[in-house]
């Protein structure tokens, strides 16, 4: 533990790298068994076993399934972290835990890792999990017929091959954060046979918890797993987790003891909440920002101009006090958020400036402009309300918002990247390649802003095989700064998770990676 | 024969009312592939899951394959999940049907009791109390209503669970303790509407001659109502009351929402949202079934309180 | 219920009109003055709202959706306002502010102008469609009736929410689709009215006696069923009229509803609606204003039923 926890010291000092960090951890063949509580402040009381845990989260739906290819909101990824093991997890810093593998090694390249998958681990029918487990189900997701939203994550995997304990897998590419594609939601290790999972639907895995009951969009009751080779997560006896999605019912129910914890905390109405007895409301910010993508094929978006008229053209601080009800922080025209290790803290923060959008303005040729933005509440709660302060913010600099509220219905499919100028929001992803490459690199499928950037994209595969930390940082900063002076996306803001608990639920420092304690909390919370 | 014919012409409109159901899923932006994979979803993944479930084919082809399954009694499973869409539904419709039947047992003895009271001290202050009150409460949105009681019954006093997430090994008593506040609301939200029929009709038959010819006798008026009025005026009545039984258990998606009522009216909105027609379907075919059930019952209904309307000229 | 609201126009300058219509003008006058007094409630309410939808952009300094201050500023907090002429002038906002800080009175005021706008014109064409469907159905008989009958039943079987949604997810939600929508579906509503009450009439006397004259459909549908049925068919316009307001509601519950920064009742309560858990009565504001309209006009229709039916027992 001492090892563990100077190593952990080197590295929060800055004075060794997070690969060096994980890859020194895991080579002692610990770091999997560093404790959340580790991180915490001194108001954490340690993890203490049983209790029923009770949930209500906002999202789910009937139309849900067990079958990890289908996750597509907290409700069913929180299930997922639970029932299911992954290769490797992301901790509550934000650094990569092992979980099924003991250690992870790259390649000085960074272009053939190896996972050395741990022994003695069941999964909830009793069956050993093997290597061909976790190539099995990675080969699910990759497939020819695979529907699951990793197909594209894993693209750049061309072999997978078990050695010994050992799983080699071999990219196109060197990829310096491969270990953080391992710990998608998506990506939970399933009984596999013949090279096939034996049925995704059934909801066997190898984590914490094993699935009792499940009504999809209703409700899940979770047992915990007598077999889960580590002790230092899954605390409770068993949980309940339900559906509700009005946010009133959900904070009513949580006040009158009917559940224990929700997620999505109405921002309008959580001061009140704070002042109810017996609960604790808690926020993260990670990497989940709202965004307006602009198609920057389109006039008047293809003028860089026009872009940055639009940009200095919003009030973000009272946006962030409005409608986040100063539970976030103001964006920067780019993905990457204050708490992400290569954030960009020498760019200036863009302020509203009437005068500066005007300026640009006159730049593209224009004296006022008149353009459609189109808002539904589906992109993010609040997105409306949102759409309208920026209306009156830009008529300031004479730049006449239309907004138009589309129906929540389809929301994905119709408005985003199909309407010129729209609402967005982005969970956000771990890393800084990650998000880069999958939402703003030329021709990538959610290059929602359609925008293509030479020198961007020349940056952004040198960044992603190097494994020097400050030319990576020197690299990702210079990326930051074109995005947000070039690029066709408005950030106006980091929106935070706001939860609610009652004070009966201990938790560890909360991982800011996604919502819910980065989807783990039924793993890493316990019953005071 | 009146029934065999309304029976026939009830499976016309229920074969039309799949028709339009289909045709308006199929029309909505995106498909299932779409919504299920939301912003994660990539060409090659959306081609493979069009193929896996059969979008690939047109509507035509997979309304036919569909009806075909129907006839034979047959719901099919569900595009999203591949679940059987019987046993999607069952347990769904049976919580349905029994928040529809307790919204019921509450509030139709309740409007008609308040109705003829209304009418018996008609114009009077309380009349007018019942008037003011009841149109207050149907002048509210239903998710407000629940928030109040929910604030009242729940928060405040505690009496009752804010959310009436029942389960089928619940036992009657706690399923309906549960879902008490849900009935309230419905209640709430149909009472008025019944009500107001109930005084309407029979104030719309105390000019009547025989009333008259009561009132000379010397009777007195509640006697008059209750013994003269109120079974001629069953039929206007039973109709409003089979309309709202209607409404009770096709129209309460919202206060499924809010109170996590595990109803079948959420389950086709999330239907609709996630484009699984099949499931969609079921449920149009089930609502629009009861529909017209309730509304046959109605017509034989007010045909046996009024023999009149038996011999048509 | 429209001809009260003109008399009442009228009443100002009803210095000397035409001899035969103050004859009208003071017997309407006379049964004003009888009235009771919940109709007279009920008719006070409804000029005031009607007074407020109009002269809204003059009874508040703000705009429709201008930002006034912090949002949820409590009732009579004064802020600068900035007037017309570059100076500056305080305002007490007498209700305070809402979710984004515009001014809720302000809101109320412009939504009654939208509501009750989009409400009238919606009933109004929802009386229109199901009123002349229903009673051309039961004056033809036969197959119309069949068809329309049926193709009533077919929208009525589909709930009615599920059909809303379907519909404006196809079409978008804009002004125009949201009160054809709407209209649509409680036309339906009114066509089984206007159907039934109508069969009660076309087998009257007088209308088989219009038929042997030799007068045409229009005449025998405008002139001699129309009048007879208005009574159930006013009383329920008064209910669907404030239906409106919920189904729009309703809908905003479900994502849809009108375009935002539009100012509407139904929407202003779903926004507001979570604050009710915490006893905060903002939300009541734009649910009592629905509430209190639904009350007024009701009130009016029950003394013209009233009215109505005493006139039959005159007869």
């Amino acid at each position: 533990m001492n090892e563990i926890q100077r190593l952990q010291k080197k590295f929060e000092a800055g004075r060794i790298s997070r690969r060096e960090f994980i890859s020194r951890a895991t080579a002692i063949g610990a770091a999997a068994a560093v404790p959340g509580s580790l991180f915490s402040g001194p108001a954490a009381a340690a993890p203490k076993k049983g209790g029923h845990f009770k949930l209500g989260l906002g999202q789910g739906s009937t139309t849900d399934s067990l079958d990890p290819a289908t996750y597509l909101d907290t409700y069913m990824q929180t299930i997922g972290n639970a029932v299911y093991s992954y290769v490797a997890v992301v901790d509550n810093n934000g650094d990569i835990a092992p979980d099924l593998a003991e250690s992870i090694e790259p390649s000085p390249d960074a272009k053939v890792w190896t996972a050395k998958i741990r022994k003695g681990v069941e999964f909830h029918d009793g069956k050993p999990v093997t290597p061909e487990d976790v190539i099995a189900t990675y080969q699910y997701h990759m497939g020819e017929e695979s529907k699951s939203a990793a197909k594209s994550l894993l693209a750049a995997v061309t072999d997978m091959k078990v050695d010994g304990d050992n799983v080699v897998f071999t990219l196109s590419a060197g990829n310096a954060d491969f270990p953080y594609i391992m710990t998608d939601y998506h990506l939970g290790i399933l009984p596999t046979k013949d090279g096939k999972p034996v049925d995704p639907t059934s909801g066997i895995g190898s984590g914490g918890y094993a699935v009792e009951t499940y009504d999809p969009g209703v409700k899940s009751i979770l047992k915990r797993n007598p077999n889960y080779y580590n002790d230092d997560n899954a605390h409770f006896d068993s949980i309940e987790s339900l559906v509700i999605k009005d946010v009133a019912a959900r904070t009513t129910a949580l006040t009158t003891g009917e559940i224990h914890a929700m997620n999505r905390c109405d921002l309008k109405t959580v001061h009140l909440l704070k002042r109810q007895k017996g609960l604790q409301v808690i926020q993260t910010t990670g990497t989940q920002h709202y965004s307006m993508p602009m198609i920057t094929k389109q006039a008047p978006f293809d003028d860089n101009n026009i872009r940055m008229a639009l940009k200095h053209a919003i009030d973000r601080e009272t946006i962030v006090k409005t409608v986040l009800r100063g539970y976030g922080q103001v964006g920067n025209d780019h993905p990457i958020g204050p708490s992400q290790k290569y954030f960009n803290k020498d760019l200036p923060q863009r302020a509203y400036d009437p005068d500066k959008a005007r300026y640009y303005l006159k730049q593209a040729g224009l004296d006022s402009l008149k353009i459609d933005l189109s808002a539904a509440d589906a992109a993010f709660a609040g997105a409306v309300d949102t759409a309208v302060l920026f209306k009156e913010h830009a008529a300031k600099a004479g730049i006449d918002v239309n907004v138009i509220r589309e129906p929540d219905d389809g929301y994905w499919s119709n408005v985003w990247m199909n309407k010129p100028f729209c609402m967005c929001y982005w969970g956000g992803r771990p890393t800084e390649d990650w998000m880069f490459t999958t939402a703003y690199a030329a021709g990538a499928e959610w290059n929602d802003s359609f925008w293509s950037n030479d020198r961007f994209n020349e940056l952004l595969l040198a960044a992603r095989a190097e494994l020097d930390e400050s030319k990576r940082r020197t690299m990702y900063y210079e990326m930051q700064e074109i995005v947000s002076n070039e690029g066709g996306v408005m950030v106006p803001m980091f929106a935070s998770y706001v939860m609610a608990a009652s004070d009966k639920i201990g938790m560890p420092k909360l991982a800011a990676n996604w919502d819910m304690d980065g989807l783990r909390a039924m793993m890493r919370w316990w019953m005071v | 024969m009146l029934i065999a014919q309304r029976l026939a012409l009830g499976f016309l409109v229920l074969f039309v009312v799949s028709l339009i159901i289909a045709a308006g899923v199929d029309a909505l932006p995106g498909d299932l592939c779409q919504e299920m994979q939301g912003q994660g979803a990539t060409v090659e993944t959306l081609k493979a899951c069009r193929e896996e479930i059969g979008l690939d084919k047109s509507l035509p082809v997979r309304y036919v394959e569909w009806l075909g399954g129907m006839l034979k009694g047959d719901f099919g499973t569900s595009l999203a999940n591949g679940r059987e869409i019987s046993e999607l539904i069952g347990t769904r419709l049976q919580n349905t049907f029994f928040l529809a039947i307790l919204a019921a047992l509450i509030s139709v003895p309740l409007a008609l009791v308040l109705g003829v009271l209304a009418a018996l001290y008609r114009n009077g202050i309380y009349d007018r109390a019942v008037n003011v009150v009841t149109l207050s409460s149907i002048s509210f949105p239903e998710f407000f209503i629940a928030y109040i009681l929910i604030l009242f019954f729940s928060v405040n006093l505690g009496w009752f669970p804010s959310l009436s997430n029942i389960s089928p090994e619940m036992s009657i008593a706690e399923k309906a303790y549960k879902s008490l506040l849900p009935a309230l609301t419905l209640t709430l939200v149909v009472v008025a509407h019944m009500m107001r029929m109930t005084r309407a009709s029979i104030i719309n038959l105390l000019a009547s001659p025989y009333i008259e010819m009561a009132t000379l006798k010397g009777m007195t008026r509640r006697r008059i109502i209750v013994k003269h009025a109120l079974p001629n005026a069953w039929a206007p009545i039973v109709n409003v009351v089979v309309l709202n039984l209607a409404y009770l258990i096709v129209g309460v998606v919202i206060v499924e929402v809010v109170f996590v009522y595990p109803g079948l009216g959420e389950l086709m909105v999330d239907s609709v949202r996630k484009r699984d027609i099949p499931v969609v379907q079921a449920c149009a075919t089930i609502f629009a079934a009861t529909y017209i059930l309730l509304n046959m019952t109605a017509d034989i209904l007010s045909i046996i309180t009024n023999p009149r309307m038996l011999h048509p000229k | 219920m429209t001809d009260n609201k003109d008399t009442l126009g009228q009443t100002a300058d009803a210095v000397a009109p035409p001899p035969p219509r103050k004859r009208r003008l003071s017997d309407t006058l006379k049964a004003l003055r009888k009235a009771p007094l919940s109709a007279k409630f009920g008719l006070v309410v409804i000029v005031f709202y009607v007074v407020m939808a109009i002269f809204a952009p003059v009874l508040t300094p703000f705009g429709e959706s201008e930002i006034v201050s912090n949002e949820y500023e409590p009732w009579g907090v004064e802020v600068a306002h900035e007037t017309a002429g570059g100076g500056s002038e305080t305002v007490t906002l007498m209700l305070g502010t809402d979710n984004l800080g515009r001014d809720m009175l302000t809101r109320l005021l412009y939504g009654a102008r939208n509501t009750i706008g989009i409400a009238l014109l919606t009933t109004c064409l929802a009386f229109l469609l199901g009123g002349v469907g229903g009673i051309l159905a039961a004056t033809l008989g036969g197959w119309p009736d069949q068809i329309l009958s049926r193709i009533i039943d077919v929208l009525m079987a589909i709930p009615a929410l599920i059909f809303a949604l379907l519909l404006l997810t196809i079409f978008g939600t804009s002004v125009t689709t949201l009160v054809l929508v709407i209209a649509v579906l409680d036309s339906t509503r009114v066509f089984r009215l206007a159907r039934a009450v109508s069969l009660n009439v076309v087998v009257m006397d007088f209308i088989e006696a219009a038929r042997l004259r030799g007068e045409g459909l229009g005449w025998i549908t405008l002139r001699e069923i129309l009048p007879n049925i208005m009574p159930p068919l006013v009383a329920e316009f008064g209910l669907r009229f404030c239906f409106v307001f919920l189904t729009i509601a309703s809908l905003s519950f479900l994502g849809l509803g009108l375009q935002p920064p539009t100012a509407d009742w139904g929407s202003m309560v779903r926004d507001n609606a979570t604050l009710i858990t915490y006893g905060d009565i903002t939300p009541l504001l734009p649910a009592a204003a629905i509430a209190l309209l639904t009350v007024g006009v009701n009130f009016v229709v029950d003394w013209f039923l009233h009215k109505t039916s005493g006139l039959r027992d005159d007869q």
